[in-house]
């Protein structure tokens, strides 16, 4: 079902988002029905990325969220190339969705989930750890990215959870980017960072995109959207209400 | 054995208490390395659902399989090849064997887990001794080692749990629970009625022991932040059945049932 051959897509693609409706029933509220998307259609080229573009509260974060399956999809495909193979995350199986998730796809979230007690440094080494790489070595690769994000030295050891708005983004920045995922989704992952610090954003997103890894991305900032983007695809032409705004 | 064979397979699983089900046509697949929160309110049937799982109440329809090898009189373990069994097939020899070697259970009051007067050290050490281990010296290093990986201080190994806190007790639970290398653990409510900060503690000692032991765990919790903490799937159960399934953060980030939606808006807000 999953692996079907009917899965066509483009063939320098890693994500190919087809036809995809989302409509959000709200049960508490009368069950009122509240259509997000309808037909969302682009591609995800290897070593390119993807910006999507709209207003705040157009869907772009549903999108987001739908490609790393946290949200569900009402109908249409969103394919993903996964391990020689193409996956469609639609009908896919929860633990086929966790292994697309330990090999292919990277989510860099606006906010760290932190685990209460897990020191930085292993919040930001775990997705090696899982890989099999052993913890020291894993450590000693999350230590070069939190220097890199300019995070001291001194809060390497102390979880995340008590630290400033801006230094949990980063070590969730390093978490996302210490594994090269064939696709990496990016919720606006720069919105609370001084300019340095995009600065090394921007300089690994380039790094990823050059070592072939695809992107979805919503960025808050200009400068970095300018500097990272390959295409922009605008979430609001798939939004129902819009259409129906125009029509 | 390959990775697509499930270790514990569960269709239709159902309890009547009289004529009333308690738990109706319950069907799900765990792997190994997977945690599965059972979440719900009281008298959902989540409990009842995990007393069928770990043979305290009688499955009246439906069945359980659990992926083992048979064993055939004196072959011992080793060298046979597993297969998905039912359970209900299986004698009482095997099924205690199963809870000797493979299957822990952890309890929401740690007195029905623990021997309450026997040392912590006793504690961890008798399943050993169930499985064979008669060299003292070794039973009590590994018992200590098991202390320390759930961070009881070793200057405790000789105190009874009637000594310990809330806290300390289920971590001794947990210590007694895994220290023979099961593949299967059940937990009911295993940090209800802790404080919150205990709680976290415990939690996280939970998941990271489950991860590197690549546990299958089933964990029933009526705390939804205790499932989208430990568990990669949710089942949501009302009224004795299972109402939504799936991917935890989906099930919690876009719930479907209407029932769902309130039980995630009821959440509060940390």
């Amino acid at each position: 079902m999953t692996y079907d051959a009917t899965n066509r897509m483009p063939q320098d693609a890693v994500l190919s988002v087809q036809d995809v409706d989302k409509t959000f029933t709200l049960h508490l509220q009368d069950s009122h029905q509240l259509p997000v998307l309808r037909g969302m259609t682009f591609d995800v080229p290897r070593g390119a990325c993807v910006v999507l573009g709209g207003e705040s509260g157009a869907g772009k974060s549903t999108v987001i969220k739908m490609v790393f399956g946290s949200y569900g999809a009402d109908s249409g495909r969103i394919l993903l190339r996964h391990q020689d193979s193409v996956m469609d995350l639609v009908t896919a199986q929860p633990r086929q969705v966790l292994a697309a998730r330990r090999e292919t796809v990277g989510y860099v979230s606006q906010f760290l989930r932190a685990v209460p007690r897990v020191p930085a440094l292993d919040v930001v080494a775990e997705p090696l750890v899982e890989r099999g790489v052993n913890r020291a070595a894993a450590r000693e690769r999350a230590g070069e990215l939190l220097a890199r994000l300019s995070i001291p030295e001194r809060l390497w050891k102390l979880p995340p959870a008590t630290f400033s708005g801006g230094e949990q983004q980063r070590v969730n920045i390093a978490r996302g980017f210490i594994i090269e995922r064939p696709l990496l989704l990016l919720d606006e992952p720069t919105a609370s960072l001084d300019g340095r610090n995009r600065g090394v954003v921007i300089d690994l997103i380039r790094e990823s995109l050059g070592h072939g890894t695809g992107m979805l991305a919503i960025f808050h900032d200009a400068d970095v959207r300018d500097a990272v983007a390959d295409l922009t695809v605008d979430v609001q032409s798939f939004t129902p209400v819009r259409e129906e705004v125009l029509a | 054995m390959n990775n697509e064979t499930p270790l514990l397979s569960v269709t239709g699983a159902s309890h009547r208490y009289g004529e009333r089900y308690g738990c109706r046509g319950v069907s799900f697949d765990l792997w190994p390395g997977e945690v599965l929160a059972v979440v719900g309110e009281s008298g959902s049937g989540k409990s009842t659902l995990l007393g069928m799982l770990a043979q305290r109440l009688a499955l009246d329809e439906g069945s359980i399989r659990y992926r083992t090898a048979r064993q055939t009189s004196a072959s011992g373990e080793g060298g046979a090849s597993e297969d998905l069994l039912d359970l209900s097939t299986l004698s009482e020899r095997e099924v205690r064997r199963l809870w000797r070697t493979d299957w822990g259970f952890v309890h929401q009051n740690a007195a029905d887990g623990l021997r309450m007067h026997v040392s912590a050290g006793g504690n961890v050490g008798e399943p050993l001794m169930a499985n064979g281990w008669r060299h003292f010296g070794q039973i009590r290093a590994e018992a200590e080692e098991w202390l320390r990986r759930v961070e009881i201080p070793t200057d405790r190994t000789d105190d009874a749990p009637t000594l310990f806190s809330g806290g300390m007790r289920q971590r001794v639970q947990v210590a007694r629970n895994l220290v023979f290398g099961p593949r299967l653990v059940f937990m009911d409510e295993p940090t209800s009625g802790l404080d919150v900060s205990v709680q976290a503690r415990l939690l996280d000692l939970i998941r990271s022991l489950v991860s590197e032991l690549g546990l299958a765990v089933v964990i029933v919790t009526h705390d939804l932040a205790v499932a989208r903490l430990i568990s990669h799937r949710t089942l949501v159960m009302k009224d004795g059945a299972v109402i939504e399934s799936g991917l935890t953060d989906r099930v919690l980030d876009d719930p479907q049932a209407a029932y769902t939606q309130l039980l995630v808006s009821s959440i509060l807000q940390g």
